[in-house]
């Protein structure tokens, strides 16, 4: 499987934020998305994921599944965590197990992963911020999908929670997956790296 | 379980749990019917002819009261975003959701309208003739409406315009809704006409609403 971008665009709100940007990911491998803050990290991230729409160029990937578009073949980490706090940890979880859909496994064992079997009946508002992102993350273990999108995916989370992160996005590469981080820190894994913009 | 019908029970339970807007629309419609006698005056002849209009009323506003919530509560916390790389379609996600909003609100104020008819001197005809209106049309409200929430998210802090957009596509339930109640209750009118656009109404917008809601909503995720 491979992700590629050629000559990829990015327009928002009248004003270009990249211009000409490619980039080359296979299976197995992390890119690492860097740049200063407004470079376009995120945005790329959406252009990935088909919720916004390059101005110019194009995104294939290559030896996924014919049948569906790159977003249904993405699982998209974003800043915001798609949590309800009305619902309980254990009902968020189900929620986008069913509606995700597709190859799935027990939520049960995706919440104990990310460390968090002992609240699958706490309401989600009780979460910390921390919590509400292992939260996210068990939802990409409870659906498999081949490409992960993860903005800052270390925000928010403990040294303790950064090694889980690291060890779960380990497994995901082993198992042939493909991950697109935007981060500024280290992910603890070796990563190839896109620049995005002058760096300070 | 299918991916909408666990759309739909996660609506469902949000809107019922503490916080949720179900409540508010039947007790903002309940506030509003229990007003007006006080309102109008203890005229009880006056009340029996105006009570199919307030109960239409106080319907129509509170559902566009509990709708802006419909798509921007999904928007702010992310979730719209995962709802429309998902592999279900985004009109008929836009179905769904719209489907739980009148279970959850739409249907309360159907139910409540019974109770509601007592208050206005209706006659247990007139009141089910009220009710049967509603259930056939409060669903057509909902429609349209969430053709006006799609749009409060693309337009953003946009639920002051969604009261402006959404209220002169609902003239024509509203005229419609009202015309065959008052035909029930007094019987020279056809109750048959008006219903039967009443029940037209709700199936168009049924069609119409996902697909305008999701188009909307494509512009508006960025």
């Amino acid at each position: 499987m491979r992700l590629s971008g050629r000559g990829v665009r990015c327009v928002r709100g009248g004003r270009e934020v990249f211009s000409s940007l490619d980039f080359e990911a296979r299976a197995g491998e992390v890119l690492a998305v860097r740049g200063r803050n407004g470079a376009g990290k995120t945005s790329l991230l959406r252009l990935i994921a088909g919720l916004l729409i390059p101005a110019a160029g194009a995104i294939a990937l290559d030896g996924g599944d014919t049948e569906l578009t790159i977003a249904e073949q993405a699982h998209y980490l974003g800043h915001r965590d798609a949590l309800k706090p009305a619902l309980s940890v254990g009902e968020n979880l189900s929620f986008w197990r069913e509606f995700l859909g597709g190859e799935v496994s027990d939520t049960a064992e995706s919440l104990r992963a990310v460390g968090l079997d002992h609240a699958v009946h706490l309401p989600a508002a009780y979460l910390s911020a921390g919590q509400r992102r292992r939260l996210s993350l068990a939802r990409l273990l409870a659906v498999r999908r081949p490409l992960w999108l993860m903005d800052e995916p270390n925000a928010a989370l403990d040294t303790a929670g950064q090694g889980l992160l690291a060890g779960l996005m380990g497994e995901h590469l082993a198992r042939g997956g493909l991950i697109v981080a935007a981060t500024h820190g280290s992910l603890g894994l070796d990563a190839r790296e896109l620049r995005i913009g002058s760096l300070p | 379980m299918s991916a909408l019908a666990a759309l739909i029970l996660r609506d469902i339970r949000i809107a019922l749990r503490a916080g949720g807007g179900a409540l508010i629309g039947v007790l903002f419609f309940l506030s509003v019917v229990v007003l007006m006698p006080f309102a109008v005056g203890p005229d009880l002849q006056l009340l029996s002819r105006l009570g199919p209009a307030i109960l239409w009323l106080g319907a129509l506003l509170a559902s566009l009261l509990t709708l802006d919530r419909l798509f921007l509560a999904d928007h702010e916390d992310g979730s719209l975003d995962l709802i429309a790389m998902g592999r279900t379609p985004l009109e008929l996600a836009c179905g769904a959701k719209a489907v739980a909003h009148w279970l959850a609100a739409g249907l309360p104020l159907v139910i409540a309208t019974p109770a509601l008819g007592l208050l206005l001197n209706l006659d247990a005809l007139s009141t089910s003739a009220v009710a049967l209106t509603l259930l056939a049309g409060t669903p057509a409200l909902t429609f349209t409406g969430m053709i006006g929430a799609a749009l409060a998210v693309t337009l953003h802090r946009g639920g002051l315009l969604l009261a402006v957009l959404v209220v002169p596509l609902s003239i024509p339930v509203l005229i419609f809704g009202v015309a065959a109640s008052e035909a029930a209750i007094s019987p020279p009118h056809s109750f048959g006409a008006p219903f039967a656009i009443l029940c037209a109404l709700s199936l168009v917008s049924s069609v119409v609403g996902p697909f305008a809601a999701a188009a909307s909503l494509r512009q508006g995720l960025d």
